[in-house]
This record gives structure tokens, C-alpha cells and sequence, in this order.
């Protein structure tokens, strides 16, 4: 089984963003690899470390500016065997480059680059630009069967049988034959850390680089984003003396009590 | 007369005989339990000078209490003194970003304070595991040192003023915003570690470091504790200027936080003797990371480092220091802590804890957990009695003097950071200082303090 994850480098979680004119201010702001990529890298090792699913190489494919290679070298420090690096300096946060053309550059590099890919996986969502829709929209352009939100994955004869997440519990799909696309959840997995020893050896794998306007892909928006702003500031609370005097702020100020 | 003081200090809030007493009477280790009947919570410096004024006409003993987080039995009463609580003294007054200059309530609690100036782009000078509970107060009053006591100084080198209200009721106004100021006696330095014994922080202006733009941690593995020292040599020598913080931990500590917590390193080989924590913080992720990349290609090649994790995110970074901070409350659970927290040179650090075992080997059961700020010279020895929560004298008896005396023979501090509280007050002339210094301390005790009303029998020996 040859498997291929996507791997997205974005603002870091923990980082509180600001707005500026052009958006969301990445300048000097800490990035790392997404977290649902993360554990997306993580099932593709854990694959790889069974024995019974055969797997044969791991490929990470990040697309974005060239501190991409930082965060595919954290994806190859966890295991993953090589990877491949599409250049382009285009903002990744929806701003400008959106989930269609990324999906069709993951179709490029699979129907010309890596031609016999058995699954694809990547993270549910990206946490900037929040879409969800790269891995569905790939499926679909490749004409793949395809489980999203995945918290358990596992061999199933020829195919996969895949837990996903919904807002009414847990669904099981069967996915009867490969090649298919994954998207990863949270519950799936706890993602490694990387370790010393795996990143020195990360640094002689291999990252193929391609240009992205290399590929016969329309790179233009298809939704024009109108404005970024941030949500109004929470007002600040006010602490009272005593319960009469919260009783009185409840019915007369708030309106709440009758 | 007790019943006097709800009227002097009007709008604040006294609690008197209640239930809530408990908290503020009992201290974080559960060692140490005070009797006071009254809590005073005031709400403005005012209200604490008219109750100092008060209690030191009638003679009553005051401790102040900050957070409580304090493990020397400092912050509670030893018999029924009152307790005035500077909690309520809350307010974040200032903050020059372009100085990064802080002036707050004594009240503040450090975490609180960290949030902040993040969002003004700066960091505290200070941080410790009890930082969501402790208030800046307290950290003055004890000298607090932490994890970056090695970055950015001690609160000695972090304060710029200072307002404190003396036993007789007297505000003392040294709040100042000026770095430089070679006007006098520099008063505010007597009251930073004084543990409460001169008088009442109730505003601090403190300095505070940028917010720096790359953070880098790293979690590494030693076979021995030789190789801890080479690897802080490495440190000091790759690192240089963007080294933050290095601490450690022994496997005895570990297994203890591994009963609890996740340790990445451990799930890879149980046997590691020694793990240590490594940060940068730094103007430049680049210039971070290619220092980074070099210590720790030196320290694995060298041999004296056997594994390692980096952080790769925030997530992580957090992660580490997390399993660092549990340290001490797993270690506080797991049952009765014989806690110490000494100063040695690097060659004797690590000795006393095998020394410690091996007088210890009678009592099979015990455990000799060590972790600290090695960067520091700074250890925090904890011998505990796992499942059993009562104080054995046997033991105390194998462990005191002779720890003590080791300590003194390396010239070594017998409390490094904690304090003396109630707990080593006793020790000041016997293992710390010498007759004449203690005989100016109490000198300069008696001159603030003449009616000895702030938290009595503490710090001093009694």
C-alpha cells in the first residue's frame, strides 16, 4: 500500500491572531504543522509500522511557501519516508489560494507524479481557514470512495472499515476497495512527538519540489473573501457585593428577572 | 480586642469564625495549620495601613497572605494571629509598553499577570508551577526564583518600585518607574524575601522582558549526571544568549509523574537516569533554530545526550514544561513529602541525593525524588513515604542534621528559593548565616517592627 498525506503548515494553535487591512497578520507569527495533519501523519505511520497492512512508502505533500520543507521535515522526523514540496507563495488561508485548486493539485500529483497512491490522508480541517473541504472535493474529482472525519480506521480484506464522527454519534463505513480518501478527527489517534534521533535522520530524506503554476491548475480564487474582522471585545464583568445587589443588576439592568 | 476591627476597616471584607477560614488557615503542603479567627481582605492600601495601625496599638499579630502557595509554612499563623489577605488588591494600574514597565496590586495573580502583558507583547520575569494560584506579593515578599531565574534575574533585578505599608501603619511610597535611581538606601530591597516580617506589599512596579518570537523546547535523556553537566556546558557554550531555562529531573521523580502523565521519552526506554528540559527564547526563529540544531547534533554525538524530543508546536512546548511542573504536586500526592531545597556547587549536586539513599536504605519504601533548576545550582531533594501521610521521626532523624550539615561542609544554601518560613526559621544562625548577621536582621526587625506584630515567629528564628 502506497499512502500519501497531506500535510499543511498554518498559524500555530496557540498563537492569538490579529487582524490587520490584509487580513489575518502573518508576519513574525509562529507556524507549525496543522494539528488534524498531524494526526493524519500519525495513522499513516502507525500503517506503516503494521505489519498486515503492507505498506510500501509514506508521502507527505505540502503546498505552500518554501518554510513548507520545515513542516515536512516534522512530518519525515515522524515517519513518514519522503516527501514533495509544490512552491507557491500564495496565502493559504483562504485569502487566496482555496480548497478547489488544492485538491486539484493533489489530483495532479497523483494521477502525473505518484501514480499508484492506494490511500490518501489528511487532517478533517485546516484551523485557519476552517474549509473541511479538500479531502471530499479530492475524492470527488478523482471519483475515489472516500470516509471523512475518521476516528477509527482499520483493515478490512481489500478495504478499509472507517468510524467517522457525526453530530448524532458514530457512523461505520465500509469502504469495500482501495484506493480512497481519508479525513482525520481528533479521537483517532495521539500524534508522536519527534524525536532527536528520527529529525537528524529526517534531514536526509528526500523532498521533491515542483512550482505550483507547473501544473495545468487554475490557481485563482473562486470565492472572493469581503472582509476579516474580529468578533466585537467582550464586555468586562463586574463583581457585586452581595446577592440584593445581584438580584437588582438581574432585573433591572440585564432583564432577566421579572 | 478583635471585634474593634471590622470598624476600622470598613469596606473591607473581615470574615470572622466561618467556615472559609480553613483555606487561609492551612497551608499548600498540609503541614502546617494556623487558628486565626479573622481574615481582613482590604480592598485599598488605606484600608491595610488602618488595619496595621490598629493591630500594632493593641499588640496583635498579622501575617499577610498572599497566595498560601508557599511551602515553609510562611504564609499561615503559628497560634491566632490575624490574617490579612492582600487578594482583594487586585488591579492592574499600568503598563508602559514602550519601557515594559508593570505597576499592579499586590493581589494580582501571576498567571493573570502573564496573560496580560502577552497581549502587550511581554513576559513576567518570573515563572513557577504555582503560578495560576501565587499573587505578585507574595512573590515579592519570598524572593521568588522559577524557571527562568537564570534569563531574566531574580526579583531583586526586576523591581523598580514598590509600595509597602510598615507595622505601624505607615505607607511607605517607593513606587518609582525610573531604572536608575542612586537616591539613598534602596529600601525596596529589604522588603523583597523578607517574607512578610517588616511590613505589608501592597503595589509593585516590575520590569518586564519582551515577548520573545521564538521559543524552542527540547526534552532530552542522560545516562548519568556527569552527562547532565557536560550537556548544561554545551548549553551555556551553543546556545549563549537565547538559552532561557534548563531543568532536571531523575528517573525516581519521573516514575512518579509517569504514574500520571504521559512522558514521551519514557515510552521509548524506561531506564533513562535523568531527563532535562531545555528552552530558547530568542528575537529570530532562524538564528533559534540553527543554535538549536547545533547543541543538540554536539550534545547526541558526544554521547552525553542518549535521546531526545523537540517541541514541533506550541501544543508540545506546553506539553514539556507540564510534565516538569507536576513534579511537585504528584510528588506532594503520592504521600508525607520530606521537602528540601538547597543551593550546591554542580560537583556535590547530585551526591547528596546518593548519600541520601544510601542512609536511607533501612527504610526500603522510601523514595529520594530530585528535579530542579540544575542551571541554578538549585535542587529540590524530596524524600516521600509512599501511601503513608504521617511524619516518621526514624526518618526525619537519618535526614536531619546530616543533610544540613552537607550542605553547610559544600558551602551550599540550606533554602535556595522556598524561604525559611516556620519551617527552617530555626536554622538561620545554626546552618545560614553567621551571629553578627543575624544579630543586624533582628536589629533591622526590631527597628520596623518594634511591638514584633508581623507574622511572629517566622523567617527569625523565635
Amino acid at each position: 500500500m502506497k499512502i500519501l498525506v497531506g500535510v499543511k503548515r498554518v498559524v500555530d494553535y496557540a498563537v492569538k491572531v490579529r487582524v490587520g487591512a490584509n487580513g489575518v497578520e502573518l508576519k513574525n507569527v509562529k507556524m507549525s504543522l496543522n494539528p488534524f495533519c498531524e494526526i493524519a501523519v500519525e495513522a499513516a505511520v502507525r500503517l506503516k509500522e503494521n505489519k498486515a497492512a503492507s505498506v510500501s512508502e509514506v508521502v507527505a505533500l505540502s503546498i505552500g511557501p518554501k518554510q513548507c520543507q520545515e513542516t515536512l521535515r516534522t512530518a519525515m522526523a515522524m515517519g513518514c519516508d519522503r516527501a514533495i514540496h509544490i512552491h507557491t507563495d500564495l496565502r493559504g488561508d483562504y485569502m487566496e489560494l482555496q480548497s478547489d485548486s488544492v485538491a486539484k493539485l493533489f489530483q495532479k500529483v497523483i494521477e502525473e507524479k505518484e501514480k499508484d497512491v492506494d490511500l490518501v490522508l489528511v487532517g478533517k480541517q485546516a484551523i485557519d481557514s476552517d474549509c473541511g473541504q479538500v479531502g471530499p472535493m479530492l475524492a470527488g474529482y478523482l471519483n475515489w470512495p472516500q470516509a471523512t472525519f475518521a476516528a477509527k480506521i482499520d483493515l478490512d480484506g481489500d478495504g478499509l472499515m472507517v468510524e467517522r464522527e457525526t453530530d448524532q454519534g458514530t457512523e461505520t463505513i465500509k469502504i469495500a476497495k482501495l484506493p480512497a480518501v481519508v479525513s482525520c478527527d481528533l479521537r483517532l489517534n495521539e500524534p508522536r512527538y519527534a524525536t532527536l534521533p528520527n529529525i537528524m535522520k529526517a534531514k536526509k530524506k528526500k523532498i521533491d519540489q515542483f512550482q505550483a503554476d507547473e501544473f495545468d491548475v487554475d490557481l485563482t480564487a473562486k470565492n472572493k473573501v469581503l472582509e476579516v474582522f474580529e468578533p466585537p471585545a467582550r464586555k468586562e464583568g463586574i463583581t457585586v457585593d452581595n446577592v440584593n445587589q445581584l438580584i437588582d443588576k438581574l432585573k433591572n439592568e440585564a432583564g432577566l428577572l421579572q | 480586642d478583635y471585634k474593634n476591627l471590622p470598624q476600622r476597616a470598613p469596606a473591607s471584607i473581615v470574615v470572622i469564625d466561618s467556615k472559609e477560614l480553613e483555606k487561609y488557615n492551612s497551608d499548600w503542603t498540609g503541614q502546617y495549620k494556623g487558628a486565626s479567627r479573622i481574615v481582613c481582605r482590604p480592598q485599598s492600601t488605606e484600608e491595610v495601613a488602618s488595619i496595621l495601625e490598629y493591630c500594632n496599638k493593641e499588640k496583635i499579630g498579622v501575617v499577610p497572605q498572599a497566595g498560601n502557595t508557599g511551602v515553609v509554612g510562611g504564609s499561615v499563623p503559628v497560634h491566632d494571629e490575624i490574617i490579612l489577605s492582600v487578594e482583594r488588591l487586585n488591579e492592574i494600574h499600568s503598563f508602559d509598553a514602550i519601557n515594559g514597565i508593570l505597576q499592579c496590586g499586590a493581589g494580582c495573580i501571576l498567571q493573570t499577570l502573564q496573560e496580560k502583558v502577552a497581549s502587550w507583547n511581554h513576559l513576567m520575569p518570573i515563572d513557577l508551577g504555582a503560578k495560576g494560584t501565587c499573587m505578585i506579593g507574595g512573590n515579592i515578599a519570598t524572593n521568588a526564583g522559577g524557571q527562568y531565574y537564570y534569563r531574566f534575574g531574580s526579583i531583586h533585578a526586576n523591581i523598580i518600585g514598590l509600595e509597602v505599608v510598615l507595622p505601624n501603619g505607615t505607607i511607605l511610597d517607593l513606587m518609582s518607574t525610573n531604572r536608575k535611581d542612586n537616591t539613598g538606601y534602596d529600601l525596596k530591597h529589604l522588603f523583597v524575601g523578607s517574607e512578610g516580617t517588616l511590613g505589608v506589599v501592597t503595589k509593585v512596579a516590575l520590569n518586564c522582558p519582551s515577548l520573545p518570537s521564538a521559543r524552542n523546547v527540547a526534552f532530552l535523556a542522560c545516562n548519568s549526571f556527569e552527562s547532565v553537566c557536560q550537556t548544561l556546558s554545551f548549553a551555556k557554550e551553543e546556545l549563549g544568549e537565547v538559552l532561557a531555562a534548563f531543568e532536571f529531573m531523575d528517573k525516581q521523580v519521573l516514575d512518579q509523574v509517569a504514574t500520571e502523565k504521559t512522558i514521551p521519552l519514557k515510552i521509548r526506554n524506561e531506564n533513562y537516569n535523568f531527563c532535562v528540559l531545555v528552552e530558547t527564547q530568542g528575537s529570530n526563529r532562524e538564528h533559534d533554530t540553527a543554535k538549536l540544531e547545533s547543541f543538540l547534533e554536539q550534545v547526541m554525538d558526544s554521547g552525553h545526550v542518549v535521546d531526545g524530543i523537540l517541541a514541533q508546536d506550541t501544543k508540545q512546548v506546553y506539553e514539556m514544561w507540564e510534565i516538569r511542573e507536576s513534579c511537585n504536586p504528584i510528588i506532594k500526592s503520592k504521600g508525607y513529602n520530606y521537602k528540601y531545597d538547597i543551593s550546591l556547587p554542580l560537583s556535590a549536586y547530585y551526591d547528596i541525593a546518593k548519600k541520601m539513599r544510601e542512609r536511607l536504605l533501612p527504610f526500603p519504601d522510601v523514595i529520594v525524588a530530585n528535579w530542579g533548576h540544575v542551571i541554578d545550582g538549585n535542587l529540590h531533594l524530596n524524600i516521600i513515604t509512599p501511601g503513608n501521610f504521617e511524619v516518621d521521626s526514624q526518618i526525619k532523624g537519618m535526614i536531619e542534621p546530616f543533610l544540613f550539615e552537607y550542605v553547610v561542609a559544600q558551602n551550599g544554601s540550606i533554602s535556595a528559593e522556598h524561604g525559611l518560613g516556620q519551617s527552617k526559621n530555626k536554622y538561620l544562625g545554626k546552618y545560614a548565616k553567621s551571629e553578627a548577621a543575624v544579630t543586624i536582621m533582628r536589629s533591622l526587625k526590631d527597628s520596623f517592627d518594634p511591638n514584633g506584630i508581623m507574622n511572629p515567629e517566622k523567617f527569625l528564628p523565635s
